[in-house]
């Protein structure tokens, strides 16, 4: 039984030093980099012929947002809409100001349902995803509906990955964590 | 999970700033991306500095990853390929008797052709591309369908100018960074190709569906003289696209056109070749 214990004091030892705390760039930085790098996929070497790939960036950031509540101000929106904006083909603004109501929106979830289980925060995140998509589809192609036909496809295949998004977020977030830069 | 946001803030007044300015931000950040975006729909090429410094910046790892593409694509093919030899073999076999006949029936069309062209005195053409580059990536989460590809302004790109592979056109370079630019791919909704039947010449637009398939519209509504199997070439009206690119063969037919699908799939493409664009003064005339 001890030996058992001991070897799980081991495998913690990179979390739990002593003497060490995690370094602030990584608490504070991490979300920001890792919802940014999540930006990038239209960098990726994927070529597809209609809109596929699901929007990375913005379920990285609610799920950030579901995870930690506070760790993103609610003005995250604003400077990770815009650099959304200059990867993603949309026209510049319509990042901002969905990843603006996003946030807003989450933040109201979190003031009215206290208390949710996953399956309630994978519905707001579906429920976000769709609307920023059609939204997404409209802003870019203004006053032509047809856009919206395209659309199914990209909608299913973003709304199941949610919970792989998730767990994503939960590892980065232990990464944040770990205890790198000496205590003085 | 519980929330561990705390519903009142107590009586620090510069927690009480911080969010109440936190919050202002939040709005603000909803107001600008309105004002951006009418801004943007006004002018398309408006914020065209800022996307082209930004994929310049991410130039190198999107060149790095775009090598990967073309190999891991055609790794799964060539083990295909494998399965499929000895039929393949056969059928390449009778392919290449039939177009032995084939090649021996164009030398002579084309003498002809040369002979008559001499008499009409047309001249020929034949204009270098400015550079060949490659494609690295494209706006695979949005609607609108843009490509980036590998070389800007310093390589001598500019709007405008008509970008295809060896099977077909891709599009037309919509921005333009120093090292990158932005492709208009002929898929996008919002791009519209003249284009004519390659057999007799019947005129065309080839409208983009944003789904890997154009729309053909007829330019004179009769009755539809469409066919599947119909390959439409460019037609170089318009003034940007050389005359007789291949654009698209016609797949399935509709009461005022058809659809059709992209011969060059940009997805299957790696290297583009850019062209000068076809009649400058006709092209900024439409711009």
């Amino acid at each position: 039984m001890a030996i058992a214990v001991r070897s799980k004091v081991k495998k913690r030892r990179g979390v739990g030093r002593i003497g060490y705390a995690p370094s602030p760039l990584m608490v504070y930085g991490l979300p920001w980099a890792s919802i940014m790098l999540a930006s990038l996929t239209p960098m990726l070497p994927i070529i597809t012929s209609a809109p596929l790939v699901p929007p990375l960036a913005l379920m990285m950031l609610i799920a950030w947002r579901q995870l930690r509540p506070g760790l993103l101000p609610v003005w995250a929106g604003l400077p990770l809409g815009f650099w959304d904006d200059l990867f993603s083909g949309q026209p510049l603004g319509s990042g901002i100001l969905l990843f603006s109501l996003t946030m807003i929106a989450l933040e109201a979830v979190e003031r009215q349902l206290p208390w949710r289980g996953f399956l309630q925060e994978w519905l707001f995140a579906s429920l976000i995803v769709v609307v920023y998509l059609v939204l997404g589809a409209v802003f870019a192609n203004p006053g032509d509906f047809g856009a919206l036909t395209i659309l199914g496809p990209q909608i299913l295949l973003s709304l199941l990955p949610f919970p792989f998004v998730n767990r994503i977020v939960g590892i980065l977030d232990r990464l944040r964590l770990v205890r790198l830069s000496r205590i003085r | 999970m519980a929330s561990s946001v705390k519903r009142s803030l107590g009586f620090s007044r510069r927690e009480q700033y911080t969010n109440f300015a936190a919050w202002v931000v939040a709005v603000l950040g909803a107001v600008i991306g309105i004002t951006l975006l009418v801004l943007s729909w006004t002018r398309s090429d408006r914020f065209e500095d800022a996307r082209g410094a930004a994929s310049d910046v991410t130039r190198p790892v999107a060149v790095a990853g775009a090598g990967g593409r073309s190999t891991s694509q055609s790794m799964f093919e060539e083990i295909g390929a494998y399965f499929r030899a000895g039929s393949k073999n056969r059928r390449l076999e009778k392919d290449l008797a039939t177009a032995r006949v084939r090649l021996a029936e164009l030398q002579a069309v084309e003498t002809e052709n040369r002979r008559l062209k001499e008499l009409l005195n047309l001249f020929e053409d034949e204009r270098e591309p400015i550079v060949s580059a490659r494609l690295i990536g494209s706006t695979s989460t949005s609607t609108r369908r843009f490509a980036t590809m590998s070389a800007g302004t310093n390589q001598g790109v500019a709007r405008g100018m008509p970008v295809r592979s060896e099977r077909g056109l891709i599009g037309r370079v919509l921005e333009t960074g120093r090292n990158t630019s932005r492709v208009l791919l002929v898929t996008d909704r919002q791009s519209t190709v003249p284009v004519r039947r390659a057999e007799d010449g019947l005129t065309a637009f080839a409208e983009g569906e944003s789904d890997g398939t154009v729309r053909i519209r007829l330019v004179d509504l009769t009755i539809n003289p469409l066919k599947p199997g119909d390959i439409f070439v460019t037609s170089g009206s318009g003034g940007f696209y050389l005359p007789n690119i291949p654009v698209a063969v016609v797949t399935e037919l509709l009461s005022d056109g058809a659809v059709a699908q992209v011969l060059s799939n940009p997805a299957a493409t790696e290297f583009v070749t850019v062209d000068p664009v076809f009649d400058p003064d006709a092209a900024s005339e439409i711009e």
